[in-house]
């Protein structure tokens, strides 16, 4: 019998394919889910940008088609950057043990993972494109479709790092929201995502010029609004493309360790 | 079959928690042969699902080397992954997918094409009666539910090998028996060979054919039930009478029938422990009759492996769970602190 059978041997294409169709399946059956962990970009977009809209004169078009750019990139660091806690949530629970003893590539095992935050990103941007526009939000259509692109890429590679973090801290969640929470707030305010750093101290315009979602924010601004040719875009696509690599490495190391 | 389905040889795995060595499996060294069903029996903590872990390619050996259905667990832990169901202590399917796709999902990472995955998922929806809950979430599941889930999917590419860690552990009876029956059928129809971890004596006893007793890191017996409690524990053989004098004669005339210390007990009875018990008995009350000294009443109980626990270590089974649980090192601390430490060594 043994003898005779055939057994399947690891292959990382294959193996990510099956990993990423299988996280994708619960979206599927369920995508109001990808609504609902919407709010906080939402609160955002209802709360804060009337405030920016009144500081600037109440030019409400103008505001948005500065803060809605922000608003995509703060959807994968407040949606993909929390993504290990459920992979931290089936370690603890035991059916990442499960997937571990099957014939997986470990690569894959985070690859297929990561890609698939992809999907929630690219729903998400529309849904918020879609909600900004009666209040006078235009976007142009191209930039849009090459700035969820890049975005996509820069949450590939954020969705690997959230889940190295989760493979490194393993059962302690207090550990994952405590790192998380302390990394994503500056992260988030460093970027001049909702408010523009130009006026900021100096030490702090320092810390924003090495912060790779800084670029990504500027260079969605420049997409959304037609502006394929602007500096800020080649930066943040060296941004995204750098923290994908980064966070596919680490997280890949991580998951080989993983037990 | 020539090559025994699992073939360990010195198998050791050492942890370092707060800069003390413990050992939670030493010199591991046993063969499987196919076919057969083997329960490691022990108390929490003896080091049965590190060896299961380690088996299963999930933890790296300090020391030591196993082969599994063929293949190095060390050298080529895909191909072992690929031959080996493992259904481990916790939940198998991830909360937030629902069964059907979450069996469909496991026959694709073991190669199966879509169609087949469907086909066989079907059918264990079927024989392990998921069907009432099949388009539910995991996170939904009772407790029953999650574990058939579990078992399901560890069946899911029909192994020639299954690994179950404690499989029966917070089943009400009744599911129990059912999961049995189904380890038995799966046994029956494929010739599978079952390993499994168990702290249940019962289950141990009435199943496996072949029992390991680990204890402290160290599998301390190795045999079948019942010859480990024909050596190792045996039967209590009590005897009682009407006067005490009865007793004291009837002494001399049962040990002249066995080599096993035959102790007076109580006022009128006398007590051994032997392992033929069910042949003596009746011998003894034949030869006291013979002798002129009255049985009045006459009992034969037959050994636990608890007994046979208790002759190989001095304690229970429960009271040694419980000794490694007030050390506070429990086998999940020490898996959780190797793994910290690990560098890599799983491909």
């Amino acid at each position: 019998m043994t003898t005779t059978r055939e057994f399947v041997r690891a292959n990382p294409a294959r193996d990510t394919w099956n990993v990423l169709t299988r996280e994708l399946r619960p979206v599927v059956r369920d995508p109001f889910s990808l609504i609902f962990s919407l709010l906080q970009p939402l609160v955002f977009l209802g709360l804060f940008a009337p405030l920016l809209a009144g500081a600037a004169g109440g030019d409400v078009a103008g505001t948005l088609r500065w803060f809605v750019p922000g608003v995509l990139v703060m959807i994968v660091l407040f949606g993909t950057g929390a993504t290990g806690s459920n992979l931290q949530y089936e370690m603890m629970t035991g059916s990442h043990e499960r997937t571990l003893v099957a014939p997986l590539s470990r690569s894959a095992l985070l690859v297929g993972r990561a890609l698939k935050e992809v999907a929630p990103i690219v729903v998400q941007s529309i849904v918020i494109v879609l909600i900004a526009w009666p209040f006078g939000f235009r976007v142009d259509i191209g930039g849009l479709v090459v700035g969820l692109v890049l975005l996509a890429v820069f949450g590939v590679g954020l969705g690997a790092l959230s889940y190295s973090l989760a493979l490194a801290t393993k059962d302690r969640e207090w550990l994952f929201w405590g790192v998380q929470q302390s990394l994503i707030f500056p992260l988030l305010i460093l970027s001049g995502m909702l408010l523009p750093l130009d006026d900021g101290p100096a030490w702090m315009r320092a810390v924003a010029a090495v912060n790779p979602v800084n670029w990504v924010v500027q260079a969605e601004r420049a997409l959304l609004s037609g502006d394929f040719a602007a500096t800020a875009v080649l930066w943040g696509w060296v941004a995204a493309l750098a923290v994908a690599a980064v966070g596919l490495l680490v997280g890949v190391r991580a998951m080989r360790r993983s037990s | 079959m020539d090559e025994p389905i699992i073939d360990a040889v010195g198998l050791t795995k050492r942890f370092t928690v707060k800069k003390k060595t413990v050992a939670a499996v030493t010199d591991l060294t046993f063969r499987v042969t196919e076919g057969e069903l083997v329960a490691f029996l022990g108390p929490n903590g003896a080091g049965k699902s590190t060896s299961l872990r380690m088996l299963t390619t999930l933890l790296p050996p300090t020391a030591g080397a196993a082969r599994v259905v063929g293949h190095d667990i060390a050298r080529s832990p895909g191909a072992v992954r690929a031959r080996i169901g493992y259904v481990g202590q916790l939940t198998s399917g991830s909360f937030a997918q629902r069964v059907r796709d979450e069996l469909i999902s496991q026959g694709a990472f073991y190669g199966m094409s879509r169609a087949a995955a469907r086909a066989r998922a079907a059918e264990l929806i079927e024989s392990l009666d998921l069907a009432s809950f099949a388009t539910r979430s995991v996170q939904q599941l009772s407790g029953g539910q999650k574990r058939r889930l579990d078992i399901a999917l560890g069946l899911m590419h029909a192994p020639p090998l299954l690994f179950l860690d404690e499989p029966s552990t917070g089943l009400d009876p009744q599911s129990r028996a059912n999961l049995w029956q189904h380890i038995l059928d799966l046994r029956a129809q494929h010739g599978t060979t079952v390993f499994l971890t168990t702290h249940y004596l019962e289950e141990a006893d009435r199943y496996a054919e072949r029992v390991m007793v680990m204890d402290r890191g160290r599998v301390i017996a190795d045999d079948t039930a019942a010859a480990l409690k024909a050596t190792l524990a045996g039967d209590v053989i009590t005897l009682g009478f009407a006067e005490p004098a009865d007793a004291d004669r009837a002494v001399d005339v049962v040990q002249a029938l066995t080599d096993r210390p035959v102790r007076r007990e109580g006022a009128a009875s006398l007590a051994l422990t032997a392992p033929d018990g069910e042949r003596l008995l009746p011998g003894a009350v034949r030869a006291l009759d013979a002798a002129g000294v009255i049985v009045r009443q006459a009992t034969g109980v037959p050994p636990t492996l608890d007994d046979v626990f208790l002759a190989l270590t001095g304690r229970t089974l429960r009271e040694a769970g419980e000794g490694e649980k007030a050390d506070g090192e429990s086998e999940a601390e020490m898996d959780a602190a190797a793994t910290a430490q690990q560098t890599g060594a799983v491909r």
